[in-house]
């Protein structure tokens, strides 16, 4: 039987404030087990917590930029549940007032926009880490409270992803989103971006949700699809032999590559919100709120349509461009110098790109500037150096950060243009070739590119291309 | 050993003119508590060492010439659910036995840089979730007025020490009632202040929207002294006002000309024993005489108080009590398999009864399906209780009524009886469930001597008002000087 795959996904960000969301603890990461933490992190008796301002404006930033109305009265709750990686056995998280409703964010799959709603956006506190010794027989464990406290934005989208495709847009996008805005540094390996997934199935054309199965445990963004197809799969073989889907948590098994019961409906936790007596309530001015949406930057997908109504690139080209801010940052101050989009957009996307992708570069700290790479198209333009120069120039560009001019005079790259020299040098090519003269003689096109390259050679590469081209078809053809 | 039967304010003096050295107070005062302490029992940890060094330094500070705090050379007992760096903070429970806290409570910092003397540790019902101080894991406080009663509670040790002079002043704190009643039953001077007046920053936390921390002194003036001192803005609580701390000494003496006083109906009904309605009617007498006007009142929603406390008390605890689990800190079970078992084995080991029991009604009373019917129901009735009081001080300056419906009540009494303990505290757990202060002083005696306390409640943020009101009655009474038999 067809099944309709309906899916929803929960995501979890760690914000990238310098201090915990309710002590001044460093959130810095890989730190020493235990070294960034204080009594109000550790769940000491007696201490409180104290809002940390940057945290809350970067929540809301997140809840803005996904199209949330911000609730005007907004608290934290406690969600209690006992687990020893959770100092106070409970979490100041958000329940009843989330900080930011009601949203939705455009994910593109096939060049088709479709809208996912966002239920709901809020702020909350992070978890420490178990350590589980690796001896065996060990009858403990450890624990590391270094990331206990750390800022986390929870991000609850409605079940409005029909297929895998969508999921991973959805989750690019939303890292995208994240990353644009400057609120997190979405690294999934060191799980400062997480999602979980909830699947369920249903008959096409039948209006009611199955039942739905939680799925926890997932590690990377291709263990969210993988989970999802095996999923689906296993949902429908279920629903094939007339069983029925029951609303339960899972594990993914990622070395298994299956989905493994964690606790059933009845099972489920009963985490006893109710409002954080500790804080008080928020009333969130109307002013604030305006000041932060100014700050908000061009979002991916507006960037992306700009670039291909004001630059006139390809959709595809300008979907790599924005793939990283930075990039396109870039790309957008190198027309600024010379109004070149497509030459540009092809260094950033071929060139820049392979050179940090061999030798594993930062994009971040590139020593490069748009503006070098401006004056360098610059060069090439006004037949100061050749295409082919300018790669290795661009290339000693990206190792030492020096201006393209500086690297053509010291290793005296400057093209050569002059008519005399070159017709030198083709005397002497043609002279030394003899076969390939015949050969071009006798119509063999590629004849005429040897020798090219021969000339090439003999001017380690600086000659004009043009102009050697025209002088020795003159030369060969008189 | 008439030195120690001197007020805080009295014996500062006395520290200031250098008639008395402070270290020489310090050394009578631990004489007389090794003497009497095993009797009345109220501290748990002594800090001995720590004061004697303390006193002297202060000594040369005052033999120098030098600046000193407000609270020079006074020394002071701590209810023993107020964290205190590097000394053992156990909140009479077992499940916190060897817990030393490597912080100070706000409170502590600031009775430190005024240069008072911390003594000890005084005694509560474990966790302060009692009214009798007889919940506690270590050791039963006794009355000092009689040795067969209770001294009230939870901060029952503040108080039974500072009735016995074993201590100038104390620290206590409230959840409902907690410094009033047993200042109450102790003949004592107990003020719990406005919600948000002192920082909660290291009081282990009870009921977390109700708690306060409050003065427990021999008279009105030394509560004015001790509460400037704590009171303030602390960033970190977040549920501190900001609001600048007046000097309450400065008008204590403006007197109650005019003074319009509410007596609300609700608070003289039934359960009220004739000993304290007639000490208080008497008060009221005294009031009027000083120029005082008498208002009838109402607080109508007065009877759900209790019930709606429970509620919300207990559940604010449930949550706040998770976090003794023996995972970081305290007491941790033996001979265990696995966390479940850790966590179970932990805490019903290391709690006690009245704190299990009061776990679980706040659990119950926060899980899923009911929730609705039990913490917002109580929330909202909450609300009422507060808008009471909102509508009553339009009329008045302040309610006058007993702190406790009965003087204090033989050992063993109520302990076994949890409802009839929960109603000592009848008129004492609305002015937490409303944020607003309250101070008892001593008011009478009942027919078997046991000293009975007199409530008076203002607005918000009106301490000053609120002890001016109890030092015109002090002024002309001297119930506050009788002394307890030991």
């Amino acid at each position: 039987m067809d099944y309709e795959v309906v899916i929803g996904l929960e995501t979890h960000a760690e914000l990238s404030t310098e201090s915990k969301l309710f002590c001044g603890c460093s959130t810095k990461f890989g730190a020493e087990p235990n070294t960034q933490v204080c009594p109000v992190c550790l769940g000491m008796p007696g201490v409180l917590p104290v809002v940390n301002k940057k945290a809350f404006e970067y929540a809301l930033k997140a809840a803005l930029a996904l199209n949330c109305t911000i609730n005007q009265h907004t608290n934290f709750d406690r969600k209690s549940y006992y687990y020893p990686d959770l100092p106070k056995n409970y979490q100041i998280s958000q329940n009843y007032y989330n900080l930011g409703v009601d949203g939705y964010m455009n994910i593109e799959v096939n060049d088709v926009m479709k809208k996912i709603r966002i239920h709901n956006v809020h702020l909350e506190e992070e978890a420490g880490k178990l350590i589980h010794p690796d001896e065996a027989g060990a009858d403990y464990s450890l624990v590391d409270f270094n990331r206990a406290g750390v800022p986390l934005l929870e991000i609850v989208s409605y079940p409005d992803m029909r297929n895998a495709a969508e999921v991973e847009n959805y989750m690019y996008t939303l890292r995208k989103i994240l990353l644009y805005t400057d609120i997190s540094d979405c690294k999934m390996q060191e799980g400062s971006l997480r999602f979980e997934a909830s699947i369920s199935l249903r008959k096409d054309g039948e209006q009611k949700l199955g039942n739905r199965v939680e799925m926890k445990n997932l590690n990377s963004m291709k263990s969210v699809l993988k989970a999802i197809e095996y999923e689906t799969s296993r949902q429908s073989e279920l629903l094939d032999r007339g069983e029925k889907i029951e609303r339960e948590t899972r594990l993914w098994d990622e070395i298994r590559e299956k989905s493994v019961r964690m606790r059933s409906k009845e099972e489920a936790q009963d985490y006893r919100y109710f409002p954080e007596p500790d804080l008080l309530p928020f009333v969130i001015d109307e002013k604030w709120v305006c000041s932060i949406k100014e700050t908000l930057p061009e979002l991916p997908l507006e960037k992306k349509q700009r670039f291909v109504e004001s630059f006139q690139l390809s959709d595809y080209d300008a979907g790599l461009l924005i793939e990283d801010k930075i990039l396109a940052d870039f790309f957008e101050e190198c027309v600024k110098e010379v109004n070149f989009p497509k030459v540009f957009c092809n260094w950033i996307i071929n060139d820049l790109l392979r050179e940090v992708k061999e030798k594993k570069l930062d994009i971040a700290l590139l020593k490069i500037k748009p503006a070098q790479l401006a004056a360098l198209v610059v060069m090439i333009n006004k037949g100061i150096i050749s295409n082919t120069i300018a790669k290795d120039v661009f290339s000693e560009m990206i190792n030492t950060g020096k201006e393209p001019k500086t690297i053509v005079e010291e290793k005296k790259l400057v093209q050569i243009s002059d008519e005399g020299l070159i017709d030198e040098i083709l005397d002497k090519v043609i002279a030394s070739n003899p076969n390939a003269i015949e050969d071009y003689k006798k119509g063999k096109k590629n004849a005429l590119a040897f020798l090219m390259g021969q000339v090439m050679k003999e001017t380690k590469g600086k000659a004009n291309p043009k102009l050697v081209n025209e002088l020795l078809k003159n030369k060969l053809d008189s | 050993m008439k030195l120690l039967s001197f007020t805080a304010l009295q014996i500062k003096r006395k520290i200031l003119s250098r008639e008395v050295l402070t270290a020489d107070l310090i050394k009578n005062l631990f004489e007389r508590i090794y003497k009497v302490d095993p009797v009345i029992q109220s501290f748990l940890t002594l800090n001995e060492d720590d004061a004697i060094n303390k006193a002297e330094e202060i000594d040369k500070k005052i033999a120098n010439n030098e600046n000193v705090g407000l609270l020079a050379g006074i020394p002071i007992a701590i209810k023993d659910n107020i964290c205190t760096k590097d000394l053992t903070t156990t909140c009479a429970s077992k499940i916190l036995r060897s817990f030393t806290p490597p912080y100070n409570a706000f409170v502590i910092k600031r009775l430190l840089e005024e240069d008072s003397i911390i003594i000890g540790k005084t005694n509560l019902d474990e966790f302060a979730m009692g009214s009798s101080t007889e919940n506690s894991s270590y050791k039963i406080t006794r009355n000092p007025y009689n040795l067969n009663c209770v001294p009230g509670g939870s901060s029952g040790g503040s108080t039974a020490a500072v009735s016995a002079d074993l201590a100038f002043m104390a620290l206590g704190s409230e959840t409902g009632g907690s410094i009033r009643q047993p200042a109450a039953l102790c003949g004592v001077v107990g003020l719990k202040p406005t919600y948000g007046r002192v920082s909660r920053y290291g009081l282990v936390a009870f009921g977390s929207s109700l708690d306060q921390i409050g003065p427990v002194t021999k008279d009105v003036s030394d509560a004015a002294l001790l509460l400037r001192v704590i009171a303030g803005r602390d960033k970190r609580d977040s549920t501190c006002a900001d609001i600048a701390v007046p000097d309450y000494l400065k008008d204590i003496d403006d007197g109650v000309k005019d003074i319009k006083i509410g007596i609300p109906a609700e608070y003289f009904g039934e359960g009220l024993e004739d000993d304290v309605r007639a000490a208080v009617d008497n008060s009221l007498k005294i009031y009027e005489k000083l120029g005082a006007k008498i208002v009838d009142v109402s607080l109508p929603h007065t009877e759900y108080a209790v019930a709606v406390y429970y509620i919300v008390a207990n559940a604010e605890a449930s949550s706040n009590l998770s976090r003794f689990d023996g995972v970081r800190y305290g007491f941790r079970a033996n001979d265990i398999k696995g966390i479940d078992e850790m966590y179970c084995r932990s805490r019903s080991e290391g709690f006690g009864k009245e704190v299990k029991r009061r776990i679980m009604l706040g659990n119950y009373a926060l899980s899923s399906g009911y929730y609705d019917a039990y913490y917002l129901k109580a929330s909202k009735v909450r609300n009422l209780i507060k808008k009471d009081f909102d509508a009553v001080f339009e009329k008045v300056d302040c309610i006058v009524c007993p702190t406790s419906p009965v003087p204090a009540f033989k050992i063993g009494d109520r302990f076994e009886k949890p409802l009839e303990m929960y109603l000592s505290d009848i008129y004492t757990i609305p002015a937490n469930l409303s944020g607003i202060p309250g101070i008892s002083i001593p008011c009478g005696f009942s027919k078997e001597g046991l000293p009975i306390g007199l409530q008076i409640l203002t607005n918000r943020f009106e301490e000053a008002k609120m002890l001016q009101i109890a030092y015109a009655f002090e002024r002309e009474t001297d119930f506050h000087m009788k002394k307890p038999k030991l």
